[in-house]
C-alpha cells in the first residue's frame, strides 16, 4: 500500500472486508487545528479519541498504513512483516536491541496492531519506586489516580480476564470472562503449582464474546501478525474509529519529520512527508506519540536555532534513559502433544516475582507467561539460543508439536548511557535515523538469572525434557521523554506536556519513568486518557 | 515396505501424508492468505539481486543450514531470499558494524568465498560438504579473520544474517509446516480443541511408532 486510503472526506472502515469507507472530518492545513498528534498507536491513538470526544479539533498523522485487517490480513508470519517498522536504524550498544516486530509498528493504530494483547496493571508501589522500594525513580502520578484509569482503560477495550485476580488491591472484575486455556497455558499452571506460586488467565484484549462489531476470538493463535478477525481489540478498531466518529482526521502515510517553533518558543504545527511531497499542518497544540525511539528522534531531528539539542530537552534527556524489558525464556519438550500454535500465545501468566520482595538479589520484577511462537519465531529461537543449524536442526524443528515454554517480561533498570541518538545516516525522506545504544545493567542480569532458574524450575516439575534457556531477548521500549517532577530530571510533567515547550506534549511509552515488570500497553492507554482529561481541564481553567 | 523402512530409521517424515496445501480452498485459508502464499510458491529461481557467483555461494550455504531431503522438491531458499532483499530486506535495522541487510548479504557472501579460496584455493560451492561445514564451524566461533570480512565480522554475520534469514526462508515454506505438522494459515476458521493431545479434524496427525499408515490415512481426510 503506498497510496494514502483516508482522503477525500473517507477513511477506511476496518470492519469491512470489501474496500467499504466511513465518513471522516477533513482539516485545511491553514486552519490551526486544536491537536497535531504523531502517531496512532496506544497513545496517539487514544488521545486522539478522547481529545476529540472532548470537543477538541484533532489531526492524527501516522507514518504507515490504514489497514482493513478482514481483507488485509493473512495468516502468516512473513507476509506480515508489513506491520512492522522497518525503516532503517543502528543498534549498537554491549546489548544492541532486536526492533522491528519486537517492539514498533508501522500502521495506524501503531503496534497495538501486532501486539499479543497481554493488558496488565502496573503494581501500586511501582509508581514511587524510588520512595517505596529503593530503586529507579518515582512517577509524579499517584498510583490510585492511576487504578481509576485503569479500569476505564479496561472497559474501552473490552479485556477478557479473570473474574477475581490474584494480586495487588482490588481490581473490579474484567469487562469479558477470561478465554479457555489451552494446553501451554495448562502446562504454566501445572509448573507453577508446583512451586506453590499462583497463577492466573492473563488479561488479554481480545473478546471472548461479541463486542460490537467484533465477534470472539477464533484462537487462530496468528495474534502477533495483525488480527484478521478483528478480535483484538486494537487501536485501529476501537480508538481510532471512535475518533473518527467524534470528529478527528487521520492521515496515513504520513510521516512527520520535523516540529515547527515561532519566535516565542512555542510549536506552530508539523512538517509532514505525504503523497511524495513536504507539507505543513498548522496547530495550537503538538502531541508527540512515536514510541519511545520515533519520539526523542523526532524532538531530536526538530532542532533549530532557538533549540539548537532538539525540542523539550533543557533538561538534556531527551533520548536518555532508553529502557527495553527482559524477554528471556526457559524451553523444553513434552511427550504429550501441545500444540501451542493454538489460541493467543500468552493465556496464563504468574506475576508471583512482581509482588514478592523477599529472596531477590535484585531490584524490579518480573512476570512469565505461556508461550506459542509460530515456526519462524521458534526457528529463531533454535538458532539464536542453541546456535543450532544443518540436519541437527531440521530434526530438532520436528519436534515443534511437543514443544512448551514460559518467557518473562522483567524490569530493566532506567539508566543515562542507554539512549536514543542520530545517527550519521538518512532514511527514504532525507531524516537522520535514530541510533539505538543499550547495555544491560548488573541488576539487569541477576534479575535475569533469577528468572531463568525460575523457569527453568517450573519447567522440570511439569516433567519437560530437553530443557535449555534463550538468553538474549527483549521486548517493549520506554523511557526516553520521561516524565518527572521538575524540569531539570524529566522532560514532561505527569500531564506529558513538556517542561520548555508548554504547547508541546509527549504521550507515549517514552514519559515512563521506569517500565516495570509488566507489558506497557495498558498503561500507556491508561495515560493518554488521564492526559485527555487533564488537558480538559486545563483547558477550562485557561491554561492551555 | 522399503520406503516405510527407510523412513522409521531416519525419523522422515513425522506426519504423513499431511499437506497443508490440501486447506487452501477449507475455512482455514482466506483470500489474502491464498494470494501471499501462490506469490511464494512462484518466486522466480533466478538470481535478481544477487550476482551469479554470489548466488551460487548462497545456494551452497542454504544447502548446509538447512539440507533437505532427496525424495521431495526442495523449498528454494536462495530464490525466496533473492527476492526478500530484492524487495529491501528482512528487517529493517542493522547492527553495529553489519551494513543493512542487503549489503551484509552480498559483503558476506563474497567474503566467505574470498576465505574458501584463501583457505582451500577453490569457490565456497565447490567445497566439498564437510568443508563447507568446517568454514562454517569456523565462522559460528568467531574463527575466521580474512580482511575481507571488514568492516563486518564472519561471526557477526553467521549469527545475525545466515542463521536469521535461511532459516525464516525455510519456515515460511508449506513444505517445512508439513515437515513439522503445523496447522498452517487458520482464518477464519480458527481451532476449538485446545486441550493436550487434542486435534481439530483439520490439524496433522503424527505417526506413531506401529500406526505409520492409520496417520497417513487420518491425514488424507486432513481439511
Amino acid at each position: 500500500m503506498d497510496r494514502p486510503r483516508a482522503v477525500d472526506g473517507r477513511a477506511p472502515d476496518v470492519f469491512d472486508p470489501a474496500g467499504g469507507h466511513v465518513p471522516m472530518r477533513m482539516y485545511p492545513e491553514t486552519e490551526e487545528v486544536d491537536f497535531a498528534i504523531v502517531g496512532t498507536g496506544a497513545g496517539g491513538g487514544t488521545l486522539a479519541a478522547r481529545l476529540s470526544e472532548l470537543g477538541f479539533s484533532v489531526v492524527a498523522f501516522d507514518a504507515g498504513p490504514y489497514f482493513r485487517p478482514l481483507e488485509d490480513f493473512a495468516s502468516d508470519e512473513t507476509e506480515q512483516n508489513k506491520l512492522y517498522w522497518l525503516d532503517h536504524r543502528v543498534c549498537d550498544g554491549e546489548n544492541p536491541i532486536k526492533m522491528g516486530g519486537n517492539n514498533s509498528g508501522k500502521a495506524v493504530g501503531g503496534s497495538t496492531v501486532h501486539f499479543a494483547m497481554v493488558s496488565l496493571r502496573f503494581r501500586p508501589e511501582w509508581f514511587r519506586s524510588r520512595s517505596a522500594l529503593g530503586y529507579g525513580v518515582d512517577w509524579p502520578i499517584d498510583w490510585r489516580d492511576m487504578w481509576r484509569y485503569y479500569a476505564q482503560a479496561e472497559r474501552a477495550i473490552g479485556v477478557s480476564g479473570p473474574v477475581t485476580y490474584p494480586w495487588g488491591p482490588h481490581r473490579p472484575r474484567y469487562p469479558y470472562r477470561a478465554h479457555e486455556m489451552n494446553s501451554a497455558a495448562k502446562l504454566l499452571a501445572r509448573g507453577c503449582e508446583a512451586l506453590g506460586y499462583r497463577w492466573t488467565e492473563t488479561p488479554l484484549a481480545t473478546v471472548s464474546a461479541p463486542r460490537g462489531k467484533s465477534p470472539p476470538c477464533v484462537y487462530r493463535g496468528f495474534c502477533r501478525f495483525g488480527c484478521s478477525t478483528n478480535a483484538k481489540q486494537s487501536a485501529l478498531i476501537v480508538w481510532i474509529p471512535r475518533a473518527l466518529k467524534a470528529g478527528a482526521e487521520i492521515r496515513d502515510l504520513a510521516m512527520v519529520g520535523r516540529i515547527e517553533t515561532d519566535a516565542a518558543g512555542r510549536a506552530t504545527g508539523v512538517h509532514y512527508h505525504r503523497s511524495g511531497t513536504w507539507r505543513f499542518q498548522r496547530a495550537r497544540n503538538v502531541v508527540v506519540a512515536g514510541y519511545a525511539v520515533e519520539t526523542p528522534r523526532l524532538l531530536l531531528n526538530s532542532a533549530n536555532a532557538r533549540f539548537p539539542d532538539g525540542l523539550a530537552n533543557s533538561s538534556g534527556l531527551v533520548g536518555r534513559n532508553l529502557m527495553t524489558q527482559s524477554n528471556q525464556a526457559a524451553w523444553g519438550r513434552m511427550d504429550d502433544e501441545v500444540r501451542w500454535y493454538k489460541g493467543p500465545p500468552s493465556l496464563a501468566i504468574t506475576e508471583h516475582w512482581n509482588y514478592e520482595d523477599r529472596g531477590k538479589d535484585f531490584h524490579g520484577g518480573y512476570c512469565w507467561m505461556a508461550q506459542g511462537p509460530l515456526p519462524i519465531e521458534w526457528v529463531s529461537v533454535q538458532t539464536g539460543a542453541r546456535g543450532l543449524w544443518g540436519e541437527r536442526l531440521r530434526r530438532e524443528m520436528m519436534d515443534y508439536n511437543h514443544q512448551i515454554g514460559v518467557k518473562m517480561v522483567g524490569e530493566m533498570l532506567p539508566d543515562e548511557a542507554n539512549r536514543v541518538t542520530l545517527a550519521d545516516e538518512v532514511d527514504q525522506y532525507g531524516l537522520r535515523v535514530a541510533r539505538i545504544t543499550y547495555r544491560w545493567g548488573d541488576n539487569d542480569k541477576r534479575l535475569i538469572q533469577h528468572a531463568l532458574r525460575q523457569m527453568m524450575m517450573s519447567l522440570e516439575a511439569i516433567g519437560a525434557t530437553n530443557r535449555f534457556v534463550q538468553e538474549d531477548d527483549t521486548n517493549h521500549l520506554a523511557g526516553t521523554a520521561r516524565m518527572g517532577f521538575d524540569r531539570d530530571s524529566s522532560v514532561v510533567n505527569a500531564d506529558c506536556r513538556s517542561w520548555d515547550i508548554p504547547n508541546l506534549w509527549v504521550c507515549d511509552g517514552s514519559v515512563f519513568p521506569t517500565v516495570g515488570g509488566v507489558n506497557p500497553a495498558l498503561t500507556i492507554q491508561t495515560i493518554a486518557m488521564r492526559t485527555a482529561d487533564r488537558i480538559k481541564t486545563l483547558a477550562q481553567r485557561g491554561e492551555l | 515396505m522399503v520406503r516405510e523402512g527407510r523412513h522409521s530409521a531416519t525419523d522422515e517424515d513425522r506426519f504423513p501424508g499431511y499437506d497443508v496445501a490440501n486447506k487452501r480452498d477449507t475455512l482455514s485459508w482466506d483470500a489474502v492468505t491464498r494470494t501471499a502464499i501462490n506469490r511464494r510458491l512462484a518466486v522466480p529461481h533466478e538470481p535478481r539481486f544477487l550476482a551469479p557467483p554470489q548466488w551460487r555461494t548462497l545456494d551452497a550455504l542454504c544447502r548446509r543450514i538447512l539440507p533437505q531431503p532427496a525424495d521431495r522438491p526442495p523449498i528454494p531458499l536462495a530464490a525466496l531470499l533473492d527476492a526478500t532483499l530484492c524487495a529491501g530486506g528482512t528487517q529493517g535495522f542493522r547492527v553495529h558494524p553489519l551494513p543493512h541487510d542487503p549489503d551484509a548479504w552480498k559483503h558476506g557472501l563474497d567474503a566467505l568465498d574470498a576465505e574458501a579460496r584463501e583457505q582451500f584455493g577453490a569457490a565456497f560451492c565447490e567445497l566439498a560438504e564437510d568443508t563447507q561445514d568446517s568454514l562454517l564451524v569456523q565462522a559460528q566461533n568467531g574463527k575466521l579473520h580474512n580482511p575481507a570480512w571488514d568492516p563486518m565480522t564472519a561471526q557477526l554475520f553467521f549469527e545475525k544474517r545466515i542463521l536469521v534469514d535461511i532459516p525464516a526462508m525455510y519456515y515460511s515454506h508449506p513444505t517445512a509446516w508439513n515437515e513439522i505438522g503445523f496447522g498452517g494459515p487458520a482464518s477464519p476458521r480458527g481451532y476449538v480443541r485446545m486441550e493436550l493431545n487434542r486435534r481439530d479434524p483439520w490439524e496433522a496427525v503424527e505417526r506413531k511408532p506401529g500406526h505409520e499408515a492409520e496417520a497417513r490415512l487420518q491425514n488424507r481426510h486432513v481439511g
